[in-house]
């Protein structure tokens, strides 16, 4: 948490501290921005990981796709959705993972679910 | 000289990309979100634009953290179709108008609003989902395609605080309004103001929303827009979930147009995870 900002419940606010703790996930998960980089990812995800620098606490939260630890670790949510779409987990996934609920729990709490 | 006809508050969410270029317009679930955009086409083809101003932001596909602007201007003859880490979508490459883009990079450093300049930029969802709802490219019958109208994207950082705030960008759009008009040539322009609203991408509030403030938000930008320029990061963050606060863009549309524009549209839909608004102006 920042300076700037006080607290809010069960929210992170990405701000340039929690960006600088996020730095080479950060920058890994842009590089999945190049056809070429996601094949990498999938082909050798460790040799890829280890390619950006990666802490080994860091490359255990992918590895165990922990997303809200990827959060507190200071990935940015958008850097997210690019790891998360490599890895076959959609936004509304890993949301639910976020929230401690089950991927169909999740869903039900939606109005119109099949808006996806 | 240049003229602001018309602004359009709209939000950008990225699924609705995928539903466009895969014609799901009439699912029962995207039919509300498409089809309030109808009448805006209909009435946007009457008032014949010619640019449309597009206040966005990317969401880590053109700019990374290594740098990142806080205000960009395109000024280029052409946006490339960003790759998001998803693939890049099956639309053709947007025009830009370079000679208007340079005239609003030097009004609006005159006047003190000191961008980014542009000149290569890929563009993604935050700007191509408004695009597709209110623009929509059209392909004739030798394959060619063409968007209607040429456009500037207008890039803000929303996601790494610190923001810009409310009000800065408020001033943004009024110096935005002053830019077009002092422009030599004829242009009639559009301004849409994208993101929001309510939202939570993250934590355990993730698909947190707020309709109440969503409408209080719609309400308070056609009767009182100043009053909001005084709204902080964290009251939106806290009132309409973390990434609500892109709403803050809405408020450079609504700073270019005068204080007298009439609203015309206004439509709500929030199936998923996102209170998808619109509204829009006419001079």
């Amino acid at each position: 948490m920042g300076a700037m900002h006080a607290p809010i419940p069960d929210t992170s606010i990405f701000d340039l501290r929690l960006s600088r703790r996020g730095r080479r996930l950060n920058k890994m998960c842009a590089a999945l921005c190049s056809p070429t980089e996601r094949a990498a990812f999938k082909h050798d995800a460790e040799a890829f990981m280890a390619r950006f620098s990666l802490t080994e606490a860091e490359k255990n939260l992918i590895r165990k796709r922990d997303f809200k630890g990827l959060i507190e670790a200071g990935m940015n949510i958008y850097a997210m959705l690019k790891i998360g779409s490599a890895t076959g987990n959609s936004l509304y996934r890993m949301g639910a993972q976020m929230r401690g609920e089950s991927y169909e729990e999740f869903l039900k709490t939606r109005s119109i679910s099949g808006a996806v | 000289m240049g003229r602001i006809v018309a602004g359009i508050g709209l939000s950008h969410v990225p699924s609705v990309g995928p539903a466009f270029d895969r014609g799901r317009q009439q699912d029962p679930a995207w039919k509300p979100l498409f089809d309030a955009y109808v009448p805006v086409r209909e009435w946007l083809a009457k008032l014949a634009p010619d640019v449309a101003i597009v206040v966005y932001n990317d969401h880590v596909a053109e700019f990374t953290f290594d740098q990142y602007p806080t205000f960009a201007l395109g000024a280029a003859e052409r946006y490339a179709i960003a790759d998001e880490g998803f693939g890049t979508r099956p639309l053709p490459e947007v025009p830009g108008d370079a000679e208007f883009s340079i005239h609003l990079c030097e009004q609006l450093i005159g006047q003190e609003f000191d961008l980014t300049v542009c000149q290569e930029m890929g563009v993604e969802h935050g700007f191509l989902v408004p695009m597709n709802l209110c623009f929509p490219h059209t392909v004739d019958r030798e394959g060619k395609a063409r968007w209607p109208v040429k456009s500037v994207p207008l890039q803000v950082n929303v996601i790494q605080h610190p923001l810009p705030t409310a009000r800065r960008c408020f001033k943004l759009g009024q110096a935005l309004r002053q830019a077009v008009e002092s422009f030599p040539g004829d242009r009639r322009v559009v301004v849409l103001g994208t993101g929001g609203m309510s939202h939570q991408l993250q934590g355990r509030r993730f698909g947190f929303m707020n309709e109440k403030f969503d409408q209080w938000f719609l309400d308070q930008l056609e009767a009182d827009p100043d009053a909001l320029t005084g709204l902080s990061h964290h009251k939106i963050m806290e009132e309409a979930g973390a990434e609500a606060v892109e709403l803050i863009m809405w408020l450079t549309m609504r700073g270019a147009l005068s204080p007298k524009a009439k609203r015309v549209h206004r439509h709500y839909y929030a199936p998923m995870t996102t209170g998808m608004g619109l509204i829009t102006f006419e001079e």
